[in-house]
């Protein structure tokens, strides 16, 4: 399976879903964490719906995606930017509300504003739990990714292991689940660890190495 | 004879300006007040936060343009809160604050506040940190970095340009934070006691910066320590408060000449005057602690704060 090519081109075709879902989940969510950081209206008006959609199971959302964009890649994407986009959203909310008030303070007193105050201060000052909250986005996307790829004649790791399933190969089976583990911890442990390291060393949040 | 009598008189004279001076006699007097509209006016202002503590109680303060104005009191008296009022950061539950003739309404770029904790962006390094702000005021890249690197220079921390604040001490955090201040030369500057955290020899560099940066450009300072010592070698004016609730107590004049030394005779005595002054206000305060609780539980009036202790 692995030798045939099959694997790569199934992951392949896997990773480039997700990274166009999880692109978008992360344009979308972190302002949409802004906004309902920063603006009362709208977290009195949406953050109730946020969480309470928060709860829902990714999966769930495959019949709708199905009937609103029938057996497309649209309806895949859908479901993992509605897997992933949430709970970057909130991360990021939550982020921004603990940022030290003195730090807001400060920009206050030296006149920064506007573009230059969410750019050059908000964000970054809340970049540490952002990050945290596009890693948790990730993972969710990945697992989103696979339940509906399993349950969706589509191509990908998902239908690699439906495949195996069908043909009565454990093997393959276990091997496509090997892969889907692989790839989970690369960009969990390594990708989003080094890129967490490096933020939170440079924000003095850590202990130097001794 | 008469020539002689005449010479004794005036060594005579001479003798008890001297003494009088040692003594610290005559050198603190009373505020005088000003002619001409003041900069800052803080007019009958009280604040009483959330949690029903009176952090401030008819404070009334003057402050003339070009002035160095120094409050000292005790920890909690509300030194920061007021300070908090004049930049915008808080808004006081009574009475008003203008600033030429302005109400103050949030932050504005005629103010500066430095924090009494060094308020600097940890992801920025030294140079950056102050560099965003000077081109948030609009200072072009090039211009905006040779000014950075001059004010790193003048609060003697050349080499750390690069450095990220967390990996510098206390003090020199508080440095950058006056660097960044000074670069960006506002009228007025708030400072929270910006020098606590600094050994004698830095602090007194220190004193010298912000002096030659007052006179030159006449700006208006408001500085809060509570060293009465390095209130009376940097003010023109010294503010004593008292806390529970939190209210001037005194308003000094300091008609002592620049340069000053903080070892001097004179200064050293009416420093030691003034924190007799916060003694005694503070023993009263002891005193009256039960009446300031049952003013801080019921609907307190804002009225005029007992008069403790005589003028110095
Ligand atoms: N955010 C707040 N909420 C409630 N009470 C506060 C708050 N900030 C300050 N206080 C209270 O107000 C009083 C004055 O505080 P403030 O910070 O102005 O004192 P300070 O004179 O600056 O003291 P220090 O010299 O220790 O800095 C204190 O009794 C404090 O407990
Ligand atoms: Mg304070």
């Amino acid at each position: 399976m692995a030798a045939d090519g099959r694997l790569g081109a199934a992951a392949a075709r896997s990773l480039g879903r997700l990274a166009q879902g999880y692109a978008f989940s992360a344009v979308a969510g972190v302002p949409l964490g802004v906004l309902l950081a920063r603006s009362a209206l709208l977290r009195g008006a949406l953050r109730p719906v946020v969480l309470g959609l928060q709860a829902l199971p990714s999966i769930c959302w495959l019949p709708l995606a199905i009937l609103w964009f029938g057996l497309s890649e649209t309806a895949i994407l859908f479901v993992v930017v509605m897997g992933s986009v949430l709970a970057i959203a909130i991360a990021t909310e939550d982020a921004i509300a603990g940022v030290d008030p003195l730090i807001l303070r400060a920009a206050g007193t030296l006149g920064i504003r506007g573009a230059r105050f969410h750019a050059g201060v908000l964000l970054p000052a809340a970049l540490p739990g952002i990050l945290t909250g596009l890693k948790l986005g990730w993972s969710f996307a990945w697992r989103a990714l696979m339940a509906g790829e399993l349950l969706f004649v589509a191509g990908g790791l998902g239908q690699l292991l439906q495949n195996g399933r069908e043909l009565l190969d454990a093997a393959q089976v276990m091997g496509v689940m090997a892969a889907i583990v692989a790839i989970g911890v690369a960009v969990d442990r390594v990708l989003f660890r080094i890129l967490e390291l490096r933020v939170r060393r440079r924000w003095g949040l850590l202990e130097e190495p001794a | 004879m008469w020539r002689q009598v005449g010479g004794r008189f005036a060594l005579l004279t001479r003798a008890v300006r001297r003494a009088r001076r040692r003594a610290g006699i005559g050198l603190l007097t009373p505020r005088v007040k000003r002619a001409g509209p003041p900069k800052i006016d803080v007019s009958r202002v009280g604040h009483r936060f959330g949690n029903q503590v009176v952090a401030l109680r008819d404070v009334n303060i003057e402050v003339h343009a070009g002035e160095f104005v120094c409050l000292v009191g005790p920890s909690g008296c509300g030194k920061t809160t007021l300070l908090y009022a004049l930049a915008g950061h808080l808004e006081p539950s009574g009475g008003r604050i203008t600033i030429d003739g302005l109400r103050v309404k949030g932050p504005g770029p005629d103010r500066l506040l430095v924090f009494q904790e060094p308020a600097l962006f940890p992801w920025l390094t030294v140079r950056q940190n102050l560099v965003f702000a000077l081109r948030a005021r609009g200072l072009s890249r090039a211009d905006a970095d040779a000014r950075a690197r001059e004010y790193v220079g003048r609060v003697h921390l050349d080499g750390f340009e690069e450095t990220l604040p967390h990996q510098l001490s206390g003090g020199m955090r508080m440095r950058v934070q006056l660097a960044r201040a000074l670069a960006l030369d506002p009228a007025v500057l708030l400072m929270d006691e910006p020098f606590a955290a600094l050994d004698a020899q830095t602090r007194s560099h220190m004193h010298q910066l912000l002096q030659q940066v007052w006179l030159r450009d006449r700006k208006t300072v408001v500085f809060v320590t509570h060293d009465v010592r390095e209130a009376l070698v940097l003010g023109d004016r010294v503010i004593v408060m008292a806390a529970r609730p939190g209210r001037v107590l005194q308003d000094l004049d300091v008609r002592l000449e620049r340069p000053r030394d903080p070892d001097d005779d004179a200064l050293v005595e009416m420093s030691r005057r003034i924190r007799d002054e916060l003694r005694r206000a503070e023993a009263a305060g002891a005193a009256e602690g039960r009446d300031a609780r049952i003013a801080a539980d019921g609907a307190a009036p804002l009225g005029p704060a007992p008069h403790l202790g005589a003028p110095l």
